[in-house]
């Protein structure tokens, strides 16, 4: 379990050696083909930052190698904002006096069908909360089993299971998992995640592990910028990463860096991360790994989005609404997270062909599914 | 009675154990093993596996090799 | 330099040496001392009831040894299977170096019948290092059924043509959790010294050193090679590849 791994990995003495990379770390890193988590370290520290136009152009030609000129499009559902956490930066916590709904069988697929009119969506990601005693398995299974009559691809951003309930899940169409980690600083992570199932840090952080056991065939990872240095704990999701692949050979990963604005609801994010720093990451990340998918979300406006859907980002989302029953049932509703990108799936496709890229619906077919 | 040893055909009284064999033979303890019909033969068990016509007895030893 | 551990042993010396094409075993013993080496191979042959030669064993048998049986000359699973347990049997050592090679012209391994008495021999307690192809799925799933190490061929045995599979061993070095051993094919000490720059864990040298001019001084410099590309993984190489780019076109709406 990765647990175990990261026991053996300081958190202050990664930190300090990030910030005493110098430039020839930079380029040795540039220089390889295969990197270490230590070169990852060197391309994503202050040393680095001469170096970004380098490396833009090395993250550029690895990530045409590996995927050619296509981005991989997907939409999120949140079925549910019902939660039993208290994560001080949700807007979806326990203690914030919001609605709570958990979408009917009726609504989800109102909503399947709503979002099918939006744009060929094939990859869906379905969100919730974790309540498991009103909205737990049964009720994701329910989900996923309506969802493959629309969609050929299903993803899961939900509470870490056991390995046993993904199994039981990818038996129901299930393809993929995301689930972010939000930070590996395990000294403050209860800070952030005070109650609930949440605040048991092994538990989350070894939920990789089952789903690699339960084979999994997607796994997506990632760390909430705003909450711990991002340099560190990117780090450790490098490491998490090379042990999973090690591990786990047979799934295919993808990573996500979620940054909190400062503007955003009620908690102030501890460190805010500027457009600079999140592109000198996905190129070092590009440089890091050659095939991880690595993702942005609507949380990055659209101008961002469209100078790095050329330079790496190979996975998009469009159009999302962040709140349950979004598309359809309850526009109005409360927003997890600010979206930030607000053009319509037809726009984002229409920008994305103007850069020469591919926007690819459909890679999967339930004809594949085991 | 006869037995075959490495393939090669050998006289043995009848009721010859593969100790007798090993001693015939002057094996050394260490770095040999006796298998009887393609089944091992482990040390602590020469003294009282007794050998049966026609039986067929591979011995090895340590060789060069990489 | 970091201790080579396998199944819990540690060992100070990367490299491993196969005692095969020696002229004598005098010449053997002094090339296996000076070498370093702390996992040596030996194989099993039928006793020449007519003809008895000197024994071998008594020239590898050092206290710094950990010796390393393998099932040469087994075409299946089965054989090699009741190979390991006369080897177990003669040697009084569960480690052992697992090779199927049903094909007598090149000694290539039976990857299937490999990952068969892999498993088989796992379940019965052996520390099971097998020698196969440099086939990085193999590989894990060698890893998957327990075995020790992985011992992926640089080049087929004997040729001394060096890491020909080299784009596969970076795989397998990439990939794995066990320690990976490049076996076969090694003939030069740079071929050595380049597999353990690329961070194999240690080469397992035969022919190089049993048929080179003086092979005592050769296993020396295979041990120097050895340590040295070590050395240098562990310090990690300057690397080769990165040019600047002057111009930038690229992130400058990052300056917006």
């Amino acid at each position: 379990m990765f647990s175990e791994e990261l026991e053996k990995i300081s958190w202050d003495a990664s930190t300090e050696a990030i910030y005493a990379k110098t430039a020839a770390d930079v380029e040795r890193a540039l220089g390889k083909e295969r990197l270490e988590v230590d070169d990852f370290m060197a391309l994503i520290s202050p040393a680095a930052v001469p170096y970004l136009e380098p490396m833009a152009a090395l993250s550029r030609n690895y990530t045409q190698q590996r995927f050619g000129k296509t981005i991989s499009m997907f939409i999120p559902l949140y079925i549910t904002n019902s939660c039993t956490n208290s994560c001080i930066y949700c807007g979806f916590q326990h203690n914030n006096p919001i609605p709570r709904v958990i979408l009917t069988e009726k609504e989800i697929v109102d909503e399947y069908e709503a979002i099918k009119r939006l744009g060929p969506f094939e990859n869906l990601l379905l969100v919730t909360g974790e309540n498991p005693a009103a909205a737990g398995v049964d009720y994701i299974e329910r989900a996923l089993q309506l969802a493959r009559p629309y969609f050929s691809n299903l993803q899961i951003e939900v509470m870490p299971l056991k390995a046993e309930e993904y199994e039981r899940l990818t038996r129901s169409g299930l393809n993929g998992v995301i689930c972010f980690q939000e930070t590996y600083n395990r000294a403050n992570y209860k800070t952030y995640h005070p109650r609930g199932m949440k605040s048991k840090f092994e538990w989350r952080v070894n939920g990789f592990d089952r789903m690699g056991q339960a084979g999994i065939h997607k796994i997506g990872m990632g760390v909430l910028i705003g909450l711990e240095d991002w340099r560190t704990d990117v780090t450790m999701m490098a490491h998490h990463l090379r042990y999973l692949q090690k591990h786990y050979w047979k799934t295919k990963y993808s990573v996500n860096f979620p940054r909190m604005r400062p503007s955003e609801g009620h908690f102030q994010p501890n460190v805010v991360m500027s457009d600079r720093e999140l592109a000198q990451l996905t190129f070092a990340f590009r440089i890091f790994d050659h095939d991880v998918d690595i993702s942005y979300s609507t949380r990055e406006s659209a101008s961002f989005r469209n100078h790095m859907a050329t330079l790496g980002v190979t996975t998009m989302s469009a159009e999302s609404k962040t709140e349950p029953g979004g598309y359809y049932t309850y526009p109005q509703a409360l927003e997890q997270f600010a979206v930030n990108d607000n053009r319509t799936a037809v726009e984002v496709e229409r920008d994305l062909r103007l850069l020469g890229r591919e926007p690819v619906y459909k890679d999967w077919d339930q004809v594949f599914d085991r | 009675m006869k037995i075959q040893v490495n393939n090669k055909e050998t006289e043995v009284p009848t009721g010859a154990t593969v100790s007798l064999l090993a001693a015939r033979f002057d094996l050394p303890d260490k770095g040999t093993a006796i298998a009887v019909n393609n089944r091992l033969v482990p040390h602590i068990r020469w003294d009282s596996y007794i050998l049966v016509e026609n039986d067929s007895v591979v011995i090895i030893k340590a060789a060069c090799g990489g | 330099m970091e201790k080579l551990v396998i199944a819990g042993k540690e060992f100070a010396s990367r490299l491993f040496l196969g005692t095969g094409k020696f002229n004598s075993n005098e010449r053997m013993e002094e090339a296996i001392l000076a070498s370093g080496s702390e996992m040596v191979t030996v194989a099993m042959k039928r006793i020449d009831l007519d003809n008895r030669d000197d024994d071998m064993l008594a020239h590898i048998q050092h206290s710094h040894i950990q010796l390393l049986p393998n099932t040469s000359g087994v075409r299946n699973a089965e054989e090699a299977v009741f190979a390991a347990q006369m080897a177990r049997e003669a040697f009084g050592t569960n480690w052992l170096k697992l090779e199927i090679h049903p094909d007598p012209r090149y000694l290539l391994p039976d990857p299937i019948e490999t990952l068969k008495a892999t498993e088989e021999l796992v379940k019965a307690g052996f520390v099971v290092l097998p020698y196969c192809q440099a086939d990085p799925v193999l590989c894990k799933r060698l890893e998957e059924a327990g075995a020790a190490t992985v011992m992926p061929l640089g080049a087929p045995i004997g040729t001394n043509k060096g890491l020909q599979t080299r784009e596969f061993l970076r795989i397998i070095i990439e990939q794995a959790t066990v320690p990976v051993v490049v076996d076969a094919g090694i003939g030069a000490p740079s071929h050595a010294a380049e597999a353990m720059e690329m961070g194999a864990s240690a080469v397992l040298v035969n022919t190089a050193i049993a048929v080179a001019g003086n092979p005592t001084e050769m296993a020396r410099a295979f041990k120097l090679a050895v340590e040295s590309g070590r050395m240098a993984y562990e310090a990690q190489l300057a690397a080769s590849g990165f040019t600047a780019v002057a111009s930038s076109p690229l992130t400058a709406f990052l300056n917006d």
